[in-house]
């Protein structure tokens, strides 16, 4: 306990220093504003900062760029909540529940309890990476492939505990979220699927793209059909802090949700897109009057937005303690300190201890200037949101543009936006929701790659879904776990508990939309 | 993003004007197109050897990572490129070695489209196992492979990378069939190493250094023909018995054909001079990299590098049975 204080300590002397603390604000500056932007992410960012951070020392330049990532976590919520688009895959929850509040003249609330959310989170998640990081990464490291296929089957099934209104319609969004995201070349033989001989679907979709048409485009699709009856909201944003009944409600979502984000962050092959959807079916789950949610419930922001910022942070930690990248933008960190001589992995804890905890320590540090960023200075952000909708369609249009083409530099990419965008008014018109589209895409991929691995390693045996054990440590007796199989059976119940209301209440709901 | 725009619209602009002119080269910055995504060993080694680059040559070299497709991609855009010296590319063992085996459709000939710069610096292929794996040389390693073949899994970060092709030329050289189990990139292919869910991969150093040093994975042989100052415990390949196991990640410049002579004279130059600075070697050291030296720089080295790799790599994938089409 004493060694955690004490390094928290040098971390903090680290953190502090003049060029640091600057370094740390130009970071989150830079995040939240490119979060806020629609469709400029922080991948795209972090590569073309790259080369200006060469002059910098490698703590400070790691500092900044750690601040640009989480602070596009802050940013990426206000852009969910004012717009209606979700920059991220995690931020996808947040236009749920958010947006919805802000129709009601709660914007204001939704992004303050935002913004404390994930001020909470990203304390207790900076907490746990210095205590708990090592310990952590070993857990993380006994999933196999086919823990994870269970875990993806898991997500599935939230997938369908969120939607609501039709689960029919929820399902075949489902379906065609996995369905597209197959299209590309088969990994394991280097088959091309689904590609119709055109090269540039030949690495498949990009979730990027997926999202941004059908929530982007097809939102300002929608909004051009009716004048000036748009959805960023512009006369209310209300108070921003939440009174002494919302803060009930929230806090203990906000607990629950940077629990679960978490955990979910660590694993390696991107667990945290999972953390903001399990969050939010947790809390519709728990709540007295689940009907609320999709209607703007104050849980449904702040549980996942609690969720997505300690994955965020979290997903550091295999990162810092092991050196290897749990998604694509901590594989751009990988590249950050590779360039400036650091080669991250076990041994940057003992070598470079002042990298290390200065790094941790910047980031609560972050986390309080994102709060001051975000809280009183909210009104800039809503400003920049609130410039008349003819002249902000096409200003975001470009953003959305350029943003998708600073990915891949890839000009098809523009053009399937707009395709998708067309795709998106579609499902609007005809009452289907592309969030369960999302998150079958985004799962599906990870679910068939786990699947064909844990099969190809089981030689083709099916039972190693139930029957493969875990080797853990109980009480100093060594036992198996078959974790596999718990995972699904947690899956099943969850899927009968969903199934038998949704059923009955299926058909009522149907009849409100 | 401002910059890279800004060249793409100035080169639009200049090639339909046509007044490149060689003498005053360069006079605006140069895009210099790495086919992978930002932060990987390729897109290190281009920004390590540009930044030096554009010292010597007064302009800024703007790296634009067009990833996809392997890496064949963003080399078929630089072909498509106008030949004026403003666009260059950040070649490899895959797009310049591997492609014309993996893809029957490439739309580029790597020996024949485009003028050879020169090599800049490649990394080291490890064959590296879990850490309880029953082999410690390379020699019980080929003795237990041979003998358990298909119930070994190897893992690789998916058809057509270097993890892949350079463990397909193993399994040709040692005449072993082994399981292949298929990731999508190093870093999750990496993870189950460590953690113990397959039995062995072959890869590049840069990424597994720190892994090998902690003993979360333990290192066979090094396919160099010399040691690795990283990693001077681990021996070569030729020492434990399999000399044909020679392979690199190399990585080299490429501009598109027919880039005057002058301009291409001059970023040889410019890579030669980058290649002897000791600033950037040390940069490209500490990533485990194997900087050319002598005869083994320059564009003459470079195609017959070309030349030989497409050569070597075509029997083995072929017979392999992989295409990526």
């Amino acid at each position: 306990m004493s060694e955690i204080i004490s390094n928290l300590g040098l971390g903090l002397s680290v953190a502090l220093s003049l060029q640091n603390l600057a370094l740390c604000f130009i970071g989150c500056m830079i995040g939240t504003l490119i979060g806020v932007l629609p469709g400029v992410g922080p991948i795209a960012t972090i590569a073309i900062l790259l080369p200006i951070t060469f002059g910098v020392d490698p703590t400070g330049a790691l500092i900044m760029l750690a601040g640009i990532y989480y602070g596009a976590q802050y940013g990426g919520s206000t852009t969910a909540i004012l717009v209606n688009i979700p920059g991220e895959a995690t931020s996808v929850v947040t236009v749920l529940d958010g947006h919805q509040m802000a129709r009601q003249g709660r914007a204001g609330v939704a992004l303050g309890v935002a913004a404390l959310g994930s001020f909470f989170a990203g304390c207790v998640a900076t907490v746990l990476i210095a205590a708990l990081g090592v310990p952590l990464t070993k857990l993380a490291l006994v999933f196999g492939p086919a823990e994870y296929f269970s875990l993806m089957v898991m997500g599935l099934i939230f997938a369908v505990v969120l939607a609501r209104g039709s689960i029919l319609k929820a399902i075949t969004m489902i379906l065609l979220g996995i369905l597209l995201s197959t299209v590309g070349t088969d990994l394991e033989t280097g088959q091309e699927r689904m590609t119709f001989g055109f090269p540039p679907l030949s690495d498949g979709l990009d979730f990027a793209v997926l999202a941004m048409g059908v929530f982007g485009i097809a939102e300002i699709l929608r909004n051009l059909e009716h004048t000036e009856t748009r959805d960023v909201v512009q006369a209310t944003i209300g108070r921003l802090l939440p009174n002494m009944a919302e803060m009930k409600q929230s806090a203990w979502p906000i607990v629950r949700g940077t629990a679960l984000g978490s955990i979910l962050g660590i694993l390696p092959g991107n667990g945290a897109v999972l953390g903001p959807f399990a969050s939010y079916t947790v809390e519709k789950k728990l709540a007295k009057d689940p009907s609320r949610f999709g209607r703007g419930a104050i849980e449904g922001v702040a549980g996942p937005e609690s969720a997505n910022n300690a994955g965020a942070q979290t997903s550091f930690i295999p990162l810092l303690t092991l050196g290897i990248p749990p998604n694509a933008v901590m594989a751009l960190m990988v590249g950050a300190m590779t360039i400036h001589g650091i080669v991250p992995g076990p041994q940057v804890m003992t070598r470079n201890p002042n990298l290390f905890w200065g790094m941790i320590a910047s980031m609560w540090i972050g986390n309080l200037m994102l709060l001051v960023i975000n809280l009183p200075l909210i009104g800039l952000w809503v400003k920049l949101l609130q410039v008349p909708y003819r002249l902000m369609f096409p200003s975001i249009l470009i953003f959305c543009c350029i943003g998708i083409y600073s990915i891949n530099s890839l000009p098809s990419d523009v053009i399937f936006i707009a395709a998708f965008g067309v795709i998106g008014l579609a499902f609007i018109k005809f009452g289907f929701e592309p969030a369960p589209m999302l998150l079958g895409f985004v799962l599906g991929k990870l679910m068939e790659e786990n699947l064909r691995r844990a099969l190809i390693i089981s030689r083709g045996d099916p039972w190693v879904f139930l029957t493969r054990q875990i080797d853990a440590v109980i009480f100093g007796q060594p036992v198996g776990i078959p974790l596999s199989g718990i995972l699904l059976a947690i899956a099943a119940g969850l899927l009968i508990i969903a199934l038998l209301p949704s059923i009955r209440k299926g058909r009522d709901e149907v009849f409100v939309e | 993003m401002r910059k890279t725009l800004f060249a793409a619209a100035a080169a639009l602009v200049l090639a339909a004007s046509g007044a490149a002119q060689a003498e005053t080269w360069p006079a605006r910055p140069i895009t210099m197109i790495v086919p992978f995504a930002a932060g990987g060993p390729t897109d290190i080694v281009a920004r390590i050897v540009g930044e030096h680059m554009s010292r010597t040559l007064g302009q800024q070299i703007v790296v634009e990572n067009v990833a996809g497709a392997g890496g064949t991609t963003g080399i078929t855009r630089a072909k498509q490129a106008s030949p004026d010296g403003y666009t260059i590319a950040m070649g490899h063992m895959g797009t310049h070695g591997a492609a014309p085996a993996l893809y029957p459709n490439l739309r580029y000939d790597p020996a024949k489209d485009f003028e050879p710069i020169g090599m800049a610096a490649g990394t080291p292929i490890l064959i590296v196992t879990k850490k309880d794996f029953p082999a410690n040389n390379l020699k019980e390693f080929i003795d237990y492979v041979k003998a358990n073949g298909p119930k070994l899994n190897e893992a690789h970060a998916g058809v057509g990378s270097v993890s892949h092709t350079t463990c397909t030329l193993l399994q040709s050289i040692i005449g072993a069939k082994f399981t292949r189990v298929a990731y999508r990139g190093t870093g999750p292919a990496l993870n189950d190493l460590v953690g113990g869910q397959v039995d062995f991969g072959c890869d590049q150093i840069v990424n597994l250094v720190p892994q090998i040093q902690s003993k979360n994975i333990k290192a066979i042989a090094i396919a160099t023909p010399e040691r690795s100052p990283s990693l001077p415990d681990v021996p070569t390949a030729k020492e434990g018995g399999l000399p044909e196991y020679e392979v690199s990640a190399w990585n080299a410049v490429f501009a598109p054909k027919g880039t005057p002579k002058e301009i291409t004279q001059k970023l040889v130059d410019a890579l030669d001079k980058a290649l002897s600075d000791d600033g950037t070697r040390k940069r490209l050291l500490e990533l485990g990299g194997v900087i050319p030296e002598g005869a083994a720089r320059g564009p003459q080295a470079l195609q017959k590098l070309v030349e030989s790799e497409v050569a070597r790599w075509t029997p083995v994938l072929k017979a392999a049975g992989v295409t990526a089409q």
